[in-house]
């Protein structure tokens, strides 16, 4: 089973880093992220399979609990391929208040605003007011940090966080940890975590039982998924050398607009689509610049992410679903 | 305050011959056959800065203009000068009135580098 899910992602990949057929490959990985698939983690093996039904409890799967990731709102941006961010976060929000089974909580993986505006963070928290999830977590994005190092965001959104914003918290029996790779970025470089942030991290991590899942979520990938376009994070490296003796470690990332996925040993890699417009797949277009798609297509090509965590194998499924489902 | 006031009356004779004396001097200098080395254009496109490299005279006034639909920055690696964040279509000017060679960044997307060579 976990070659089976090897192949899948690697004939992803491979769709997705084919020439001539990029685009199409794009389209794929979308279609197939519209059909759902559960991401089961079992003692550190994952395993993965058709999923149809928009919650685990219809596809037979008992989930502890369940929590939404939302990314890249950029409340703002006004161009194509939309003009109206704050609509479609809204329909996410819509499609989160309509699972069967609430949420928990919601995290939300950065590039809230677009430019790190009061009146856009303002949009967005009224937004998510009517999320039927109260509890929600927060990491920057490099459009949150805009101007002001970020002062602004840490005030609104990180209130008891440490350094530039980053935290840990604890979840019937999972520990999360947020963290920050948008802040005193180097020129030339990628994300980055900063040498501050990688020893509150060790620490944090020091003494905990290696058979608790770890949940590590941060903006920019904590994997190097195309470093022309800087979409990866310079020290990550270090970062999951502190997780590597745990059983289970999720990683969580938005940034690029589109969903990728990777597992490494017991470590598994997942970015989330973006609320409000796509990027290219890595090399098919000049720049990372918003892709313009199809006014019908839209929906398709935005989206939530969707994870039951089941104690029994503490493990953790992740489901992703367009907007447009 | 009437010491400065006094102070400001004296000066303003002159100070508006030397105003005048500034107006007419675009022309004379416009009249020289460097007439369009004290400005250079960057442009932002697709993520890059273009050129990459400039060359100009001390003296030079740089203008950045953004052309992405995504915001940008140019700012010295040594901390000459800093841009405020540039939306779509948004400039930035600066003037360099010291030659050297000048590295900048964009602080948001920091694999976008350039540079400016002030001769």
């Amino acid at each position: 089973m976990p070659h089976k899910k090897q192949d899948f992602i690697d004939q992803n990949l491979q769709d997705l880093n084919n020439d001539g057929v990029d685009r199409r490959g794009f389209l794929k990985c979308m279609a197939w992220a519209g059909a759902g698939l559960v991401w089961t983690m079992s003692g550190g093996i994952p395993v993965s399979r058709a999923f149809a039904k928009s919650s685990a409890k219809d596809a037979g799967v008992a989930a502890d609990f369940s929590f939404v990731q939302i990314s890249d709102s950029h409340i703002g941006f006004n161009k194509p391929a939309n003009p109206d961010v704050t609509a479609t976060l809204q329909v996410a929000i819509n499609k989160i208040n309509a699972m069967p089974d609430r949420p928990d909580f919601i995290i939300h993986t950065g590039d809230l605003s677009q430019l790190s505006k009061p009146s856009e963070f303002d949009t967005l928290d009224q937004a998510l007011k009517g999320a039927s999830a109260k509890q929600i977590y927060f990491v920057p994005g490099e459009h949150d940090m805009l101007s002001d190092n970020g002062e602004q965001f840490l005030e609104r959104y990180g209130k008891g966080t440490k350094g530039t914003g980053y935290y840990s918290f604890d979840h019937k029996g999972v520990h999360f940890v947020g963290l920050v790779n948008v802040a005193n970025l180097k020129a030339g470089g990628m994300g980055s975590l900063g040498h501050e942030q990688l020893e509150w991290l060790e620490d944090d991590l020091k003494g905990r039982s290696a058979s608790t899942p770890i949940v590590l979520f941060a903006h920019i990938p904590l994997w190097t998924i195309y470093p022309d376009w800087g979409w990866g994070t310079d020290d990550s490296e270090q970062a999951l050398s502190y997780v590597k003796r745990f059983g289970s470690v999720t990683v969580l990332n938005g940034h690029i607009h589109q969903i990728m996925q990777k597992v490494e040993g017991k470590v598994s890699f997942h970015t989330a689509m973006s609320t409000a417009f796509p990027q290219p797949a890595p090399g098919t277009a000049p720049s990372a610049g918003p892709m313009k798609v199809p006014a019908d297509q839209l929906s398709k090509v935005l989206g939530i992410t969707d994870v039951n965590y089941l104690v029994s194998g503490r493990s953790l499924a992740v489901v992703d679903s367009p907007l447009g489902a | 305050m009437t010491r400065k006031n006094i102070w400001i009356a004296s000066l303003a004779m002159p100070v508006m011959i030397a105003m005048l004396l500034m107006f007419a001097g675009p022309r004379s200098v416009a009249a020289n056959d460097q007439p369009s080395a004290a400005t250079a254009a960057v442009k932002i496109d697709n993520f890059v800065f273009g050129p990459q490299t400039i060359t100009v005279p001390v003296g030079a006034t740089v203008t950045w203009t953004n052309s992405d639909d995504i915001p940008h920055t140019a700012v010295s690696t040594d901390g000459v000068f800093k841009s405020k964040v540039m939306d779509t279509d948004e400039k930035f000017t600066y003037t360099f009135t010291k030659a050297g060679t000048y590295p900048y960044y964009c602080t948001i997307h920091p694999k976008m580098t350039g540079k400016v060579v002030v001769q």
